[in-house]
């Protein structure tokens, strides 16, 4: 907690001197950040701005763009779709921002692109928002996300129970977009590889009483237990009453139930248990891991790359397209994120700029190993992690 | 005949033991409730948050034990730390009954009016516990947490179904046991309980047979207070500390009360009882019991899905309502 209130100081800070140095210049172009700074997210939201406040700031300081980017940032509340809904209209209308960078939960981002971005043409770059719904959404094209769907990590998900043997399962999930999303992905793909769902309940986070849930989830049986959750909600919850009452032994965690804080709660039990993680290795992540803790913010707090990553496709869209029409960013996005083109890293955002000005292609790689693939969405890499003595281990990337 | 002691163990592991220990927890809360009802005549609202705030302060003290390295070996500190967690709830029971209540009961004020002051005084406590403790979940629990764990009992006897039974759970049974006789020791065979009896039943002959009515309300808050915190804290060791949950408790606690007949002790218990078996028993697959017993069902035999936990206390409490206002032991009519 202490390091997301030094992110956020780190960030305003930040954010005061773009501010600053910005109203000087006689070509400011506003772009927007929304994100749920209050909600279930509040505790990673401001490291993810302040990862996109850096790759702006690093546009710049590289003083090649002809427009200096200010960012704006409102409030998504995660949750609410109407208050996010109200944020992005004020971030369009009033700020006239260029593009967005946000939202972060699948719900809102869904309020938000039907109800703002796309009724006023404006691009969204969403670094978090994995619900497979988004990928069908009617959205003119101007909806891209940086994280993976959960379809994909459906799949992923299916083929490591399938090669450990798992026949049927159980699967429970966090009663949202996100959770009955991926729920339902999984339980497609688990289905076509020949596998048994007995039964796909939802949980409702926050309650204090679990066992009603894990007892339906025993009634129905299975191999194990499959938790789409949160690390810090209901699914620790579940997996507690599960492991008390004898129902499971053995468990496969869907991305959102990452966290040292699960194995302080449960214990030995956790012993065996497999998840996965969307991932990013190689010398993007290094250099933005290294340009972060410069700027002080921990490169390890989720989506943190893709929120950077987000953002600095939004100004290499705008060099591309040299202008910060709205229009004309949405049709350069796609462009400078893939091949063909010369490779560009977290950290390289002046190569790759003066690049476009120069008017060659660049193939964006970043953070988080870019490929926006279908509709504008990432490939994804997953790690594929057991709990062994304790600790999370790696097992191998998917 | 393995198979149907796997059907009993399964239905005793999922179904009777959460029920007892649930079932105890909301007995507890609704003789708060029903107390408070009988003889001040008002629905108390603020119960649920009382629980979280005695709660809290057990907590804290507890937490403040453990620092000092004081246990209870196997049993749970927080028991040591109750006494003084039930003497923070008493005492901000008393000081809301000065400050708030006693106003409206010294006019005479009608019922809605003290009941709408009792959400006052609900919000304040909401708004108390979240400033001290925050909104997240707490865990207290410490000592051993299994009595038999599953693999103890799949060893011990060789079935495929794991009974388990958790530490916290004898301990609410135990300590609510013990709480019960006491209270009904209490109103039947002492003064002061007698006079509290005489005072819900009729006040003004109450008043006339000297009654001190000043005394009656305060005994009547001391326990009510106490036992909304030995209840929250037996929720809390059982299964977690979070405000919102102790709010949410309300639903399902004036529902055991009213089931059992408001102001009625011995029908908060039953209601206690009749609540927490429905929610339980209304939302369990009976899948694997039946299977176990011969049966092969398609479906998973579930009369609701979980998500109507809540919904289940609601309806019982409408049915009840409407067609017999009395409850189950013929309590007052809200």
């Amino acid at each position: 907690m202490r390091s997301a209130i030094r992110n956020i100081l780190a960030a305003s800070v930040a954010g005061t001197f773009v501010l600053a140095a910005g109203a000087a210049s006689a070509e400011d172009v506003k772009v927007g950040i929304i994100l749920g700074f209050t909600g279930p997210l509040e505790s990673i939201t401001p490291g993810m701005a302040a990862s996109a406040e850096l790759a702006w700031k690093e546009v710049n300081d590289s003083g090649l763009l002809a427009d200096k980017l200010v960012p704006v940032r409102v409030d998504s509340t995660c949750i609410d779709s109407a208050a996010a809904t109200a944020a992005a209209e004020r971030l369009v209308t009033a700020e006239k921002v260029a593009a967005i960078m946000g939202a972060d939960c699948s719900g809102v981002t869904t309020a938000v692109l039907n109800n703002v971005a796309v009724p006023n043409g404006v691009v969204m770059i969403s670094p978090s928002a994995t619900s497979p719904a988004l990928t069908e959404a009617k959205d003119n094209g101007f909806f891209f996300r940086t994280s993976p769907s959960d379809a994909r990590q459906g799949e992923v998900m299916t083929d490591m129970l399938v090669a450990q043997g798992v026949k049927s399962v159980a699967v429970t999930y966090t009663n949202n977009d996100y959770g009955k999303g991926f729920a339902d992905a999984f339980g497609a793909a688990f289905k076509k590889a020949g596998g048994t769902v007995t039964i796909s309940a939802p949980h409702e986070d926050g309650k204090g009483d679990y066992s009603a849930e894990v007892a339906a989830l025993q009634a129905a049986g299975g191999d194990l237990l499959v938790v789409l959750g949160y690390v810090d909600q209901g699914g620790v919850g579940i997996i507690r009453a599960a492991t008390e009452s004898g129902a499971f032994e053995k468990f496969a965690l869907g991305d959102g139930m990452y966290g040292q804080s699960l194995i302080d709660a449960i214990g030995k039990d956790l012993e065996g248990t497999v998840g996965l993680i969307p991932a990013a290795e190689g010398e993007g992540a290094d250099k933005f891991a290294a340009a972060a803790k410069a700027a002080n913010i921990d490169p390890t707090s989720s989506y943190t790359g893709q929120s950077y990553d987000a953002a600095a496709l939004i100004a290499l869209a705008m060099q591309k397209a040299k202008s910060h029409d709205r229009t004309a960013i949405r049709d350069a996005v796609l462009d400078v994120a893939n091949a063909p083109g010369e490779k560009i890293l977290a950290g390289e955002l002046a190569k790759g700029l003066q690049l476009l000005k120069d008017g060659k292609d660049i193939d964006y790689v970043g953070a988080t190993n870019v490929e926006l693939i279908g509709p504008g969405e990432a490939a994804g890499t997953y790690r594929e992690y057991v709990v062994k003595d304790g600790k999370y281990e790696t097992v191998k990337f998917h | 005949m393995t198979d149907f002691l796997n059907a009993l163990v399964l239905l005793a592991n999922f179904v009777l033991v959460p029920g007892l220990a649930y079932g105890a927890q909301l007995a507890l809360g609704a003789l708060g409730v029903t107390l408070v009802f009988g003889i001040l005549r008002f629905a108390n609202f603020a119960h649920g948050d009382l629980m979280a705030f005695g709660t809290m302060i057990t907590i804290l003290v507890t937490w403040w034990l453990q620092s000092l390295g004081v246990t209870l070996g196997p049993l749970p500190t927080a028991l040591l730390a109750l006494p003084v967690g039930m003497a923070g709830a008493v005492a901000f029971s008393l000081l809301a009954d000065r400050a708030v209540f006693r106003f409206y009961r010294v006019r005479k004020a009608p019922a809605i009016v003290v009941v709408m002051a009792s959400v006052g005084v609900m919000f304040m406590l909401n708004g108390i516990v979240r400033f001290a403790i925050g909104p997240d979940d707490q865990r207290f629990a410490d000592g051993a947490r299994f009595v038999i764990d599953a693999r103890g009992w799949r060893e011990m006897t060789g079935l495929a179904e794991a009974l388990t039974i958790r530490l916290p759970v004898v301990i609410t049974v135990v300590v609510a046991a013990a709480v019960v006789v006491w209270l009904f020791w209490f109103l039947q065979k002492t003064r002061m309980g007698k006079a509290m009896r005489a005072y819900s039943d009729n006040e003004d002959l109450a008043l006339l047979s000297g009654i001190n009515p000043e005394r009656v309300v305060m005994v009547t808050w001391i326990i009510a207070a106490s036992l909304a915190t030995i209840a929250g804290t037996l929720y809390g060791l059982d299964k977690s500390f979070k405000p919102f949950t102790y709010f949410q408790l309300l639903l399902p606690i004036f529902a055991a009360a009213i089931v059992g007949g408001i102001g009625q002790p011995f029908g908060a218990i039953a209601g206690g009882f009749v609540i927490a078996f429905s929610e339980i028993i209304l939302t369990y697959p009976f899948k694997r019991f039946l299977e176990y017993l011969g049966f092969s069902p398609e479906s998973l035999v579930q009369l609701l899905s979980t998500e109507y936990k809540f919904a289940v206390s609601f309806v019982i409490m409408v049915i009840v309502l409407l067609i017999r206002p009395t409850g189950i032991f013929r309590g007052r009519v809200l």
